[in-house]
């Protein structure tokens, strides 16, 4: 529910009204330290789980200690002579000022070092380009704030958004400080059997996002209108996060990802689990459904797609997201507000949700649409209306 | 057209003999409206860089106020990433780019004999376009759907489809910038090739001056492909074509191609004239020769060549292929090698000097640490597969910070200690220099290094709000940003302080060892100089690199 934590629009005099209490804030802030500090002290990257993770690792500790070499190197001579050959000391200056010798020498060495680390980064980045020989496929489509995530040889496929205990810690301290993966926890968690050979093909709806996940050393962008991929073999299960590295706009920091890597006989078990859900809510919208059924899910679904843009009051934020409350399209025809949620206005951010949400979810969202956040059109739209219009 | 070359000669025969007796500068507000004297333009510049990095600092404590702890506390997300957007391009465009241009213009015609730039007209205009195009570009934040909130950086479709209609204005006002920036260059190169005291061999000139030199080249190569990306997100926004939108059968990519054909040469834009700054500084407080004057012009040489072949480096993640990836890995840490040539020279400049510490000193020596640390960081993302763990992190954002903030803002503060008392003819106060020098040093290693740490564990870079454990090191760093924020208060106070009381120094070298033409006019630098250029002897004497026997 994002729109509730972010109020639809502040303009900036109100901004620089609300930053009065920044002081005060801060400094409260300081005092109680002891209290917010719970975090790990993490000064490194991890080694990961996967062995391009733990490969990559490796060159990052390789670089990095050629590095403090360089820099030992470098900063002690730097030292050394502005302790010693100071004038306060009485030092008097020398004339030299060329040596080609001198220069040869450190225009080479350093060439030699950095060809001895080109090598196993070179092999590094071939392996982690060879996405053949997978054993599984998974596609990954970014959207304006959430992933969807397909399992291409299964036919199970879902959404997979920030989770509401986190989108409604954001603006309170007592259930942030409750929350250990504030804002690293999602509603549907990507579900991966380990010792498998995964390749991920990356893309997006909308503008470019980034998938990433640390401990599989797995970073791809999903670019609008091409395909990308990776891979990853995960050989620890567990639960890992990651978020969404490329700005993607207004909710670009609250996209996280939540990969749970289980053994293959749990994973499968999963994936059949999956199926019969999706079996379930097809047949949900084969019935007719009534207005208080239609009305409960589709305010569910509202803040679930919608708020993040046209807020949880309808409001939207104006010159960038429309508002629902009076507009035209949800108290005008029927017809064109089905068609505008179905499949999108090209050129502006309104996506096409028709991909995204089966048959009684739109039209419980559409009734919803049209029947509360200050409308009231009275009308409903029943999941088979929607089919039709598919 | 009318003028005949008698028409011309006889103009040029009037102003000779009119100014035969020099009068000082226009007097009142139009002085500085009017104005084509380098000084006055080169104050203008420096004064609109240091209100421009007030604001854009502004901004910065606003950032770091909301991510001093998690949760959103001040801000909607939708106006953190404008603040992060437009303090980003009025850093670079508004404070670091106009502060090199403006020292440009003090000191390039002092260090070569020049009497003025090359085209002091031109040189009015260039600097009074950058206040409107200022104007313009924060006046967006007062608009229906706020200001740009795409980043600096202005990747496509987010910079097209899905932007603010205040976008139309961003992009007149990078039009506006890269206009002032191409004829500033244009002026920077013809000054040097035309202007120079007819003794004065490219090889004599100034260590400064060659690498602004280099810097104009890249100027004009690189911003009229600045200039071609905005266009055509203009005509992608408002007429219908689709260059950056794959539905039209554009690509995405393509723009951040574009962008970084562009924004690579700027890095090296925004760092070369702050080696200069450093290859004058660093000798005169050694009191010895620069070590090896000609292996730092072929440096910066090489670098500016090297910087047009790197691009794709911001771009290992956007799906490039493995060829294209190893190309660029490359190439990019192959910069690294005439860099070090040029931090391995300064080191052996200092070696065996007799070094004093005074203000310019210390924030060169700053500058040579910081920003091989930020060099470091550099070459680490420079390894392609290690960049998919450091990309679009903390780690890049300390990264940048150290190279820019602690590079080149160092060098420009650096610069400005060091020449003032030769603009203004008055001494800052040293103490206070001192203390304001190791306040900002500490505080701003406070503020950026453990950025690294949050981007190693995992912090993506321009999030308005983060997952608990990075709670600590945010909370570090804010405080160390608005420690270093509050320096600029006294910053501000000794600056001024020195223009106004400032014990009035009269000596024309200032620095007892300080070699170069600028320290033979008189002090304060009067508002015409060099009408005879310098002659031969008087080059040789002043030249910091080459030590001869006799002369001096």
């Amino acid at each position: 529910m994002l729109g509730k934590r972010f109020s639809p629009h502040l303009s900036f005099i109100s901004h620089l009204k609300k930053n009065l209490s920044l002081i005060k804030t801060i400094l409260l802030s300081l005092i109680f330290t002891p209290q917010l500090v719970h975090a790990e002290y993490g000064l490194n990257l991890p080694k990961g789980v996967t062995s391009i993770s733990r490969d990559i690792y490796g060159l990052h500790m390789l670089i990095f200690w050629v590095c403090v070499g360089i820099a030992v190197l470098v900063f002690g001579v730097m030292i050394w002579s502005m302790i010693f050959h100071r004038k306060s000391r009485g030092a008097v200056a020398s004339n030299f000022h060329e040596s080609t010798a001198v220069e040869l020498v450190w225009t080479l060495v350093p060439l030699a070092v950095l060809i001895a680390i080109a090598f196993p980064a070179t092999k590094v980045l071939i392996d982690l380009e060879n996405t053949e020989k997978a054993d599984m496929t998974v596609k990954i489509t970014g959207y304006q704030w959430k992933w969807q995530y397909e399992y291409m040889d299964e036919g199970v496929s879902f959404f997979s958004s920030l989770n509401k205990a986190s989108s409604d810690a954001t603006r309170d301290d007592a259930a942030r400080a409750k929350n250990p993966n504030y804002l690293l926890d999602v509603d549907n968690r990507l579900v991966l059997p380990t010792g498998k050979r995964i390749r991920f093909l990356m893309t997006s709806n909308d503008v470019i996002h980034s998938w990433w996940v640390r401990d599989l050393g797995v970073k791809q962008d999903a670019n609008p209108g091409f395909i990308n991929d990776s891979w990853a073999k995960i050989d620890v299960p567990g639960v890992y996060r990651g978020q969404c590295a490329e700005l993607c706009g207004k909710d670009h920091g609250f996209m996280p990802i939540v990969v749970e890597a289980k053994s293959e006989a749990d994973y499968k078990a999963w994936i059949g689990e999956q199926k019969e859900r999706q079996k379930a809510a097809a047949a949900a919208g084969d019935r007719e459904w009534s207005k208080d059924e239609l009305m409960a899910q589709g305010q569910k679904v509202y803040s679930g797609s919608c708020a993040s843009c046209h807020g949880v009051t309808g409001q939207g934020i104006p010159g960038v997201f429309p508002a629902i409350t009076g507009s035209p399209i949800a108290s005008g025809d029927i017809k064109t507000h089905i068609n505008i949620v179905l499949n999108g206005k090209a050129g502006t951010a309104m996506q096409a949700f028709g991909k995204q949400l089966n048959d009684s979810d739109l039209a419980a969202v559409i009734t919803y649409e049209r029947n509360a956040l200050g409308n009231s059109k009275g009308d409903l739209v029943q999941p088979s209306t929607i089919k039709s219009a598919r | 057209m009318s003028t005949t070359t008698t028409d011309l000669q006889n103009e040029i025969d009037a102003h000779a003999t009119h100014d035969d007796h020099h009068h000082g500068p226009e007097k009142g507000l139009l002085r500085w409206v009017k104005t084509t004297n380098h000084k006055d333009i080169g104050t203008l510049y420096i004064w609109f860089a240091f209100a421009m990095l007030l604001i854009g600092g502004g901004m910065a404590m606003y950032i770091r106020a909301e991510l001093f702890q998690p949760g959103m506390q001040f801000f909607d997300p939708q106006f953190f990433n404008q603040m992060t957007t437009l303090h980003g391009l009025i850093m670079v465009f508004g404070a670091i780019m106009p502060a090199f241009v403006g020292l440009a213009n003090w000191q390039i015609p002092l260090m070569i004999g020049a009497k003025d730039m090359a085209l002091p007209r031109m040189n009015n205009w260039s600097f009074w376009i950058l206040p409107f195009a200022g104007m313009m570009l924060i006046s967006t934040l007062f608009m229906e759907g706020g200001g740009p909130a795409f980043g600096w950086t202005f990747y496509a479709p987010l910079s097209t489809t899905f932007a603010p209609d205040s976008t139309d204005f961003f992009i007149f006002a990078v039009h506006m910038l890269g206009f002032s920036s191409i004829m500033g260059a244009i002026n920077v190169i013809a000054t040097i090739m035309n202007m120079r005291a007819p003794d004065m061999k490219l090889m004599d000139m100034p260590l400064f001056v060659w690498t602004w030199f280099i810097t104009a080249f890249l100027l004009i190569a690189a911003m009229p492909v600045l200039a071609g990306a905005v266009t055509m997100m203009l005509t992608d926004r408002n007429f219908g074509t689709s260059f950056f939108d794959a539905a039209g059968g554009g690509d995405p990519v393509m723009f951040q191609h574009i962008f970084w054909f562009f924004g690579h040469p700027e890095v090296y834009i925004m760092i070369l004239p702050a080696f200069g700054i450093v290859s004058q500084i660093i000798p005169t407080f050694a009191r010895k020769p620069l070590f090896g004057y000609s292996s730092m012009v072929y440096a910066s040489a090489s670098i500016a060549l090297l910087s047009f072949v790197v691009w794709a480096h911001h771009m290992f993640l956007t799906g490039m292929p493995i060829a294209g990836q190893m190309y660029f890995m490359y190439a990019t840490i192959m910069i690294s090698v005439p860099t070090g040539v040029k931090v391995f020279n300064w080191v052996t400049t200092m070696w065996r000097g007799s070094m004093t510490f005074e203000t310019p000193m210390l924030w060169a020596v700053a500058f040579v640490i910081l920003f091989t640390i930020g060099g470091f960081s550099g070459l680490m993302l420079g390894i392609a597969p290690a960049d998919i763990q450091y990309h679009d992190t903390y780690f890049v954002v300390a990264h940048f910070h150290y190279v820019l903030v602690t590079g080149a803002l160092f060098s420009i503060i650096a610069a400005v200690f060091y020449w003032l008392p030769k603009w203004c003819g008055r001494m800052y106060n040293e103490k206070l220099a001192k203390i304001h020098f190791w306040w900002a040093v500490i505080s701003v290693n406070v503020l950026f290094f453990p950025q690294h740490f949050l981007g190693l564990a995992g912090m993506p870079r321009r999030i308005p709000d983060y997952s608990l454990q990075f709670a600590d090191f945010n909370m570090i760093s804010s405080i160390g940003g608005f420690a270093f924020g509050a320096s600029f208060i006294l910053l501000t106070y000794i600056i001024v302080d020195a223009i106004r009381n400032g014990e009035k120094v009269t000596d024309e070298r200032v620095w007892d060892s300080a070699k170069g033409l600028e320290w033979t006019v008189a002090t304060p630098a009067p508002y015409h100089t060099f009408d005879t250029p310098p002659d031969e002897k008087q080059i040789l004497a002043e030249s910091s690199h080459i030590h001869v026997e006799g002369v001096h």
